[in-house]
């Protein structure tokens, strides 16, 4: 189908930014670019990963995705239609294809519904499907997901935390979306339960050929769930390549650190990994530095980096389509 | 003789008027310098093993109903709360998985490391203050003499993390207890705290309990790891042998449902490995019979009627499994 080839959702200069005060009576005000111009594609049937430490923005990148926080300049087309500027009836009709996954399944539940009304209410608010048929829908759902019927019945402190994760799954597919954006979905979770719900995601994806961009700090879990990556630092993209590319050749210095930053029981790669130390912490989001935003904390930064800013460019040919992208000035372009 | 002994320990809980051995005949040795890894899901009874060692255990709720812990030749069993406050602090230390809420927000880091020194150490407001600012450089806090004035609130997570990692060792305890120290902050600062406490491990000789749910950290940090589930413990040995070869189905699975990072990544992805179900409530701790049962694949009746023994391997290697020769 040509509609396969076209990108689902395409990001494209996506800017969201915070006012903050300022101290003192005229202080004006500033403000903080949580997500500072960043472009992507994903296509149908695919996971798009975006990884980074907590502040890099990524939660943010994705709420704004969802048109769950405004975004402040950029576009994001679902679809082939124009997400953010749709009006209110088109943004109902758009919301039932874009589904959010949150991290911690104990606040995102409400806990005096039963289960089955957790499940039923975006159809009933979006009205995707005539009310005579729900019912039917939500007891497909909680087969879909591994819960037993009798448990519909059920409140959600009656579950434990993955059964509760489980639930919140569901009630995303509920509405038959395209995309769904999981956000941290299994950081909150045992790591016994984290094996059941990354394999339920992805018997969902292809069974249902369902699009994810997954929100993750863990890399291990990304390598295992995305088809591509994209690292974020300080609100920005600083590399973006398929899986493969990646986690086998980095190419920025901060994706090489984080990558060897994670502890691992593979003993062949403990001892081929030699430890790159990224000193000290990142500079203050208010007032991010003129140059790479990287560069104080970089093993590798020459006075360029701190004067102008790299651009996201083609670094390596790489197996994704858009090849292997990074922003850095010392990686040469291929 | 090794610097900590703990044998046969049994801590019961009592709730709601029921009494659930959350501890249940779990027995190991520490060796000074040494790094001993606690692993296992939420509910296994690894904090609580730390919580009894430190004396700690929640009032009137826990208890240590048998067995000893013998530190140095005392049994801190039987110690009373004055000697235990001692101990705490100046022999055995804590840092906890929340760098956020284990600090006091009111007080500055440079009052809240002093506290310990002069409490224990009795040293006068100015030579605490002093030690406190060498302890910062220690730790790796850049600007220390400046830093010290800040509330906890100016600092970020690994920065709290290094003060709590100061407090605990500012009277160079012989023993650091850590709980998930890591859990709450990103990889790259998870690995700046690593090399911290494997470097001032070499420089005082500080033996290490490291207790974690990531059987990455174990293999970066530990000698020797200790599997618990349910109260008890599961296996236990060297690390090496265990990761290359685990003898106990629970082990294998904590293993093996993780995607982990490999040295060279392949277009195949397997299915992960689930364990099924989850940790039994504490109505069913401490029955006779093997509480991961429910959730084997070798389960056969043997599992149902009796606990298993433990089955000893080379180098002290051991694992509760009535299967394990055929894991």
């Amino acid at each position: 189908m040509a509609d396969d080839a076209k990108p689902f959702l395409q990001v494209e200069n996506l800017t969201v930014r915070f006012p903050v005060k300022r101290g003192g009576m005229f202080g004006g005000k500033a403000y903080l670019y949580a997500v500072d111009d960043i472009s992507f594609q994903l296509k149908r049937g695919q996971t798009l990963a975006i990884v980074g430490e907590s502040g890099s923005g990524k939660t943010t990148a994705a709420l704004a995705c969802a048109r769950l926080v405004p975004a402040h300049s950029g576009k994001v087309v679902l679809d082939g239609q124009d997400f953010l500027a749709a009006s209110d009836v088109e943004l109902r009709k758009a919301r039932a294809k874009v589904q959010f996954i949150f991290q911690d399944p104990y606040s995102s539940l409400n806990p005096r519904l039963r289960a089955e009304k957790i499940v039923r209410e975006p159809l009933d608010s979006l009205q995707t499907i005539p009310a005579e048929k729900r019912d039917e829908v939500v007891q497909k759902l909680f087969k879909a997901v591994g819960l037993r019927p009798e448990q519909m019945r059920l409140f959600p402190h009656q579950f434990s935390g993955g059964q509760r994760q489980r639930i919140g799954i569901a009630r995303a597919l509920a509405t038959q979306p395209a995309l769904i954006i999981c956000d941290e979905p299994v950081s909150a979770l045992d790591v016994a339960v984290q094996a059941q719900i990354l394999n339920l995601l992805r018997d969902l994806q292809s069974d249902l050929g369902l699009s994810y961009l997954f929100i993750s700090h863990d890399l291990g879990v990304v390598q295992h769930m995305c088809d591509e990556v994209a690292v974020m630092y300080m609100g920005k993209i600083v590399e973006h390549a398929s899986r493969l590319d990646l986690f086998n050749a980095p190419q920025h210095p901060y994706t090489k650190a984080l990558l060897s930053a994670v502890p691992s029981v593979d003993k062949e790669r403990r001892e081929a990994q030699k430890r790159i130390l990224i000193p000290g912490d990142p500079p203050d989001p208010i007032d991010p530095p003129k140059g790479c935003r990287f560069a104080n904390r970089c093993p590798i930064a020459q006075d360029i980096c701190s004067r102008s800013e790299p651009a996201l460019e083609v670094k390596r040919r790489g197996q994704g389509e858009s090849g292997h992208r990074a922003a850095c000035h010392r990686v040469d372009v291929a | 003789m090794a610097l900590l002994e703990v044998e046969n320990l049994r801590v019961e809980l009592t709730l709601r008027g029921n009494i659930a051995p959350v501890i249940d005949d779990v027995s190991f040795s520490l060796e000074a310098g040494e790094t001993l890894s606690f692993v296992g899901e939420s509910g296994c009874g690894k904090s609580m093993t730390a919580l009894a060692i430190m004396g700690l255990l929640p009032d009137k709720v826990g208890r240590i109903a048998a067995g000893s812990i013998r530190f140095d030749g005392e049994d801190l069993a039987k110690a009373s709360d004055k000697r235990m406050r001692e101990i705490r602090g100046n022999e055995i230390s804590m840092i906890f998985q929340e760098p956020m809420t284990s600090l006091n927000p009111v007080y500055t880091i440079g009052e809240q490391i002093s506290e310990v020194l002069r409490r224990h150490q009795n040293l006068g407001a100015k030579a605490a203050h002093a030690k406190a600012v060498e302890l910062l450089d220690a730790v790796r806090i850049p600007n220390p003499a400046a830093r010290i004035n800040d509330y906890p609130f100016q600092m970020s997570g690994g920065q709290r993390q290094r003060v709590m990692i100061a407090i605990a060792l500012a009277c160079e305890p012989k023993i650091l207890i850590a709980d998930e120290p890591t859990t709450a902050l990103d990889v790259t600062v998870q690995a700046q705290i690593f090399d911290l406490l494997r470097d001032l491990r070499k420089q005082t000789g500080t033996a290490i309990i490291l207790i974690t749910h990531d059987m990455g950290a174990v293999a970066e940090m530990a000698e020797r790891m200790i599997v618990m589930y349910a109260g008890r413990k599961a296996e236990d040995g060297p690390v090496e042998p265990i990761i290359a070869h685990a003898r106990h189905p629970y082990t294998k699975g904590l293993i093996a449902c993780v995607p982990h990072l490999h040295a060279e990544l392949t277009e195949e992805r397997e299915r992960l490995v689930e364990i099924g179900g989850i940790v039994p409530g504490l109505a069913e701790f401490g029955a006779n019979r093997c509480l991961f049962a429910s959730r084997c694949g070798l389960r056969s009746q043997k599992c149902l009627d009796q606990r298993p023994q433990e089955q000893k391997f080379e180098a002290g290697h051991a694992s509760a499994c009535w299967h394990a020769e055929a894991v």
